[in-house]
Formats: structure tokens, sequence, C-alpha cells
């Protein structure tokens, strides 16, 4: 394994933090080869600033997601540049990957809880991400982000006996644990009611501005589109300029 | 609070293993039955070995004479019982027992069909065995026709035991010739002998007249007391003909264990019985494993998605491995237990757990159970946090 030392990975510090959370030059992704290569995304160009909540919405397969993964360290970037919290990731190494992802909190459209971990213990999952403190205060904080999110009398419950919504707030809270600087939420709102779903957005904005945290949130649910500070929308690969 | 508890995280691989009962259980059943084949199989083969030499161990001697061309007790030759008497001119040499061993046909007196008994002829009046009681029950032996019947040999013999404590007479055939049950000794049945017989050499060669008065299958020798064994055998060896082999105790009971080990394929078989016991459970282990893996596949790619390293899930995946392993190994151990005390009580094999053969099984079951989590790990490979967008 190749093994990178903590400080190749820039941190982003109270110094420093006017410096973009996410910055995208140019940056243009295809899948397939050959004859059916098809390019998904062209020529990316945007910014995410420290703290900052965007919204990117646009037709499906217009390349949402691709670009959230892709800011996710979850795919390689092929073509143009990908700075998250100034680290390039075109070419960048499995560990600086993993470092990077360290540092995101993720939300997904189905939830992708732990099905053997209670709720309580799925939060910690990514308290644990951070070193340095015992287990008494990781759990703790995992307690005090369920307390957050609603659901300090469903702590010990497993997944299957949440619903739809507390699944979703379980989720947030778990990605929140981690002290993330930016958040990656796809369609978080997919699989909720409109009141739960504008319920669960809310208090995912209110929590990040909180913590300072930037969000870039997909989704093409019109009813949560006022959440975000700006909002972006994408089309056949591209970015349509916003009114 | 040491600091290792401190930063202990959410111990995964037990929660993993635990929410799902049922399969756990399935696992643990397949680890315990691999366990449970191990231990027989090596109990056996070891057993085998041990009861081998049952009768071997119990003789009083520091060296023991046989002819060369012996190859185990199930096919002892005689040699001139001229040899052992040479062997008392040695110096350190305090005593010699000239013993005749033949396997004989017993007629059960209550069914009156005949079975294969081992008999060993002997001087009453030499010392034979190390029990030191049983030199005032060979007395009886200088009447003849008269034999001490081994409690321990199998029932198929007749309930000779109980017969005789209930103070009958027990009368019967040896090799077609009557012949009366006088005493009870304590020896235990071999892989060779199902049951053993021990008369004086007269009623011996009354028995089998065609085996000459002067041909001895085994000569003991005793040694005087503080010398050293190899180096008389070694004078022994030097000083007479190449028609008779001199064995220390040791190698006289190593003799015998190497033929069962290396002449017959029983040993072999054993082996092979133990091996394809841990076959099965790798099948098993890795069958579970890599289920458990494939079927939490996403929430890998969670976990990867979230920044936790390739090496940590690995590292879930090998600790499943162990937990198997330590939980499969404990109830095969404990039925381990239980299964070699039924077989000691129905076979009356000295088949027992020795930590030896337990360390054995123990690392046999762990590596089983780590290699094939090795091999389920591949799997985690396949986990694409990309895909569960």
């Amino acid at each position: 394994m190749t093994s990178i030392s903590n400080n190749e990975f820039i941190k982003e510090d109270s110094l420093i933090s006017t410096r973009p959370a996410v910055q995208i030059h140019r940056l243009s992704h295809s899948f397939g080869r050959g004859a059916t290569r098809r390019k998904v995304l062209q020529s990316i160009s945007m910014k995410i600033n420290p703290g900052e909540v965007v919204i990117l919405t646009g037709p499906s397969g217009c390349g949402k997601t691709t670009l959230l993964t892709l800011i996710g360290a979850l795919r390689s970037v092929e073509e143009g540049d990908l700075f998250v919290f100034g680290n390039q990731l075109r070419g960048a190494r499995r560990r600086l990957k993993q470092l990077i992802r360290m540092h995101i909190g993720m939300i997904f459209q189905g939830h992708n809880l732990l099905r053997c971990l209670t709720a309580e213990q799925n939060v910690q999952m990514g308290a644990d991400l951070i070193d340095g403190s015992s287990y008494r205060v990781r759990r703790d904080q995992a307690r005090e982000w369920l307390r957050a999110v609603g659901l300090d009398d469903q702590m010990s419950k497993f997944p299957h006996d949440l619903s739809g919504g507390q699944k979703q707030r379980v989720a947030i809270a778990r990605a929140l644990a981690a002290r993330p600087q930016l958040l990656l939420a796809d369609e978080p709102t997919a699989a909720l009611d409109s009141v739960t779903g504008r319920e669960v957005v809310s208090l995912l904005k209110r929590l990040a501005k909180e913590q300072a945290c930037a969000v870039l949130m997909v989704t093409h649910d019109p009813r949560i589109l006022d959440v975000g500070d700006r909002l972006m929308q994408m089309e056949d690969g591209r970015l349509v300029p916003s009114f | 609070m040491p600091s290792f508890w401190n930063n202990r995280r959410i111990p995964l691989a037990w929660l993993l293993l635990t929410r799902q009962p049922l399969r756990l259980l399935v696992a643990l059943a397949g680890i315990c039955f691999a366990g449970i084949l191990m231990f027989m199989q090596l109990g056996f083969r070891d057993g085998l070995f041990d009861a081998s030499v049952t009768v071997h161990k119990l003789f009083d001697a520091d060296l023991v004479l046989i002819s060369p061309r012996s190859m185990s007790s199930i096919s002892m030759s005689g040699f001139p019982r001229r040899r052992l008497i040479q062997a008392m001119a040695h110096q350190d040499v305090v005593g010699i027992t000239p013993v005749n061993w033949n396997f004989l046909l017993w007629r059960n007196p209550q069914t009156l069909t005949t079975r294969s008994i081992l008999v060993l002829g002997f001087e009453p009046n030499d010392p034979l065995l190390v029990d030191s009681k049983f030199s005032s029950k060979a007395k009886v032996l200088t009447s003849r026709g008269r034999v001490l019947f081994d409690e321990l040999s199998r029932e198929e013999f007749g309930p000779i035991p109980k017969m005789f404590r209930e103070g009958l007479t027990i009368e019967t055939e040896v090799a077609g010739k009557r012949v009366r049950v006088e005493g009870l000794v304590s020896l235990g049945p071999s892989f060779g002998a199902d049951g053993n017989l021990i008369t004086s050499r007269e009623t011996f060669l009354e028995l089998l007249p065609s085996n000459p008065p002067g041909s001895i299958e085994i000569g003991l020798i005793r040694l005087r007391s503080g010398s050293d064994s190899k180096s008389v055998a070694n004078v022994l060896r030097k000083n007479l003909p190449l028609d008779v082999r001199v064995l220390t105790q040791e190698e006289f009971v190593e003799f015998e264990k190497n033929y069962w080990r290396s002449s017959t394929s029983i040993g072999f078989i054993f082996t092979l019985g133990a091996a394809m016991g841990f076959v099965v459970g790798c099948v098993i282990v890795y069958q579970i494993l890599y289920s458990d893996v494939s079927d939490h596949l996403p929430e890998y790619a969670t976990l990867m998605a979230m920044g936790y390293r390739m090496k940590t899930l690995l590292g879930v995946v090998a600790r499943e491995g162990i937990l198997l392993a330590v939980m499969g190994y404990i109830p095969a151990y404990a039925a381990g237990q239980c299964l070699y005390a039924l077989v000691r009580s129905s076979t009356k094999l000295p088949v027992a757990m020795d930590p030896q053969r337990a360390l054995i099984v123990f690392t046999l079951i762990l590596f089983m159970c780590m290699s094939s989590a090795c091999v389920a790990m591949r799997r985690l490979v396949d986990a694409d946090p990309a895909e569960i967008f």
C-alpha cells in the first residue's frame, strides 16, 4: 500500500478557510469505450466556498451524480482539474483519495445505513473516523448528533425499525459525526414525502451552517430548491447559467 | 483505562456475525463438524498407535530381545531361547524372562464361538509385568491348563470377568484344548489383539505343540538399576549372533508403533480422514464468509465512501474469520471430549484429548478460517463506492 503522510493532504484550518472547498476547472468525463463512448460531463467549471449550500439540479441522466462521485473522490478524474480542499484529484493516489473522503460527508438516496448496527452505532461509525478521542467520547458524540437530528428516543433501534425520514436523519447524523468540511447529498429527499423531505433538508442545512460545512446537494425535487444559497442547473453534461 | 480499550471502535465483525444468528449457527455447526472430524480421526490415529503398545508398555523389562523376522505384535517369529541366556553373561543383566507370544483361538464359554486371542506364556516364577500384584496372581499358573484372563478384553470373548467374580468355574477351550480361568489381570486390548490371556510356558506349549520348546518370541532383560540400557544394548548387539534383535524398552514400543504407522495404511487413512474434515471445513467457512461479504457489499462500499481504509475493511473480514474459528473450536473441543469418552468406553481404546492434538486442531481450524477469509476478501475488492450513488 502506498503510504502518504498526513501532511501531504492539505488540511483546511482556520487560516486558510477562505480556500474554496471545491474548485473545478474544465472537468470532463466519459463512460464507455470506442463507438459507445459517451461524454457525460463537458468542461465543467465551478466553485463551492466553505459554508456555502449549493443545490445542483437538472433532468436525470445529465451527469449530476457523476459529478458528485468525482468530487467525492470515488471516481478517477480523466480530464480537467478538480481540487477538493486544495488537493488536486486528477492522478491522486488511493491514500490521498481516502484521506479526502474522510473529510467529506456523504448522504445517499437510499440512506445506506449498516443493517447490523443500531442507529447509535451507525452514527458512531462516522465518529469513529476521527482519531484521538476515547470510545466513550465518540459514543457521546454519536448520541449528541442523534439528539440534534431529533432522534433521542430511537437510538437503539435498527434501521429496519425506523421510518424513511428517520433513516435519512440517522444518515445525516452519521455524515456530520465525522466532522466533514464538505457534505455531498444525492437526492436526499427521494424516498421521503414532501413534508418530511423539507424538514430533513432544512435540518441538514441548519446543521451544516453550524459546522461551517459546505454542502453540495443534487436533487430534482422542486420543493426544496429554495433551501440552497445558490442554485446550479445542469443539462447534457454542461452547467447552464442559472437565473 | 488501557489505551486499546479507549481507542476501540464499534466491534463490526462481531455485530456482522451475530446479527444473523441463523447463518452464524450454520457456520459454527460446519466448523464444529470439521473440528470433531479432525479430533476423531487424529484421536483414532494416535489412539491406534498407543493401543498397539498397551501390553508392550506393561512388561517389566529394560531390554527386549526379538527375532529379526518379527514385524509386529501380530506376526511375531521365534528365536532360540539360548540367546536370552547368553545375554546373562553381561555383568549389568540381573534377570531374564523368556516369553512365548502367539494368537490362539479362544472359545466363548457361553456362545461357543471362537475368536483369536493373544496368549502370553512365561515361567510363572519369573517377573513379567511391572504391576507388583501380578507375581502373586501368577502363582496359580504353576498348575497345568490354568490361565489368567484380561478383564479389559472385548466382550466377544464372553462375560468372563463377571462369571469369575460370581465364583463360577470357567472352563473353556483354547486352540481346541481345555483350560481353566484361574484369575483376572488388567492389560487392555490393542488394535492387534482384542483380548489377552496369560499362562505358563508349559501350558502354552501344550496348547501349541508345534512350537519348538527352545524357541521364544520375546526375551525380557532386566538390568542393574543405574546402568545405561542403551550402552548395554550396544554391547549385546555386538556379542550376540544376528538371529536376534536387541531393543531397549522404548525401542520396543517404537518398533510396534512404527509398524502401524508405516507398514499399514491405517495411519494414512486416518490422516486422510482428518484432511477431509479440514477441506470440508474450508469449504463451509469460505461459503459463509463469501456470502457474508457479498450480502454486505453495499455496506462495505458505504464505509469506503465514508473514508474507511481498505485495510480496515479487510481487518473486519479477518476478525470474522478469527471469531468463527474460536467460536467453532470450543464446541468441537467439548464434543471431542465426549466422543473420546464414548470411544473409550465402547472400544476400550486409549483415546484421550492430549494438549498437543487440541493445539493442532485449533491451529488447523484457525488456518481454515483465515485462509477462507483471505479468499473472501477478494470479493471485497469488488466493492465500488461509486456504484452506491
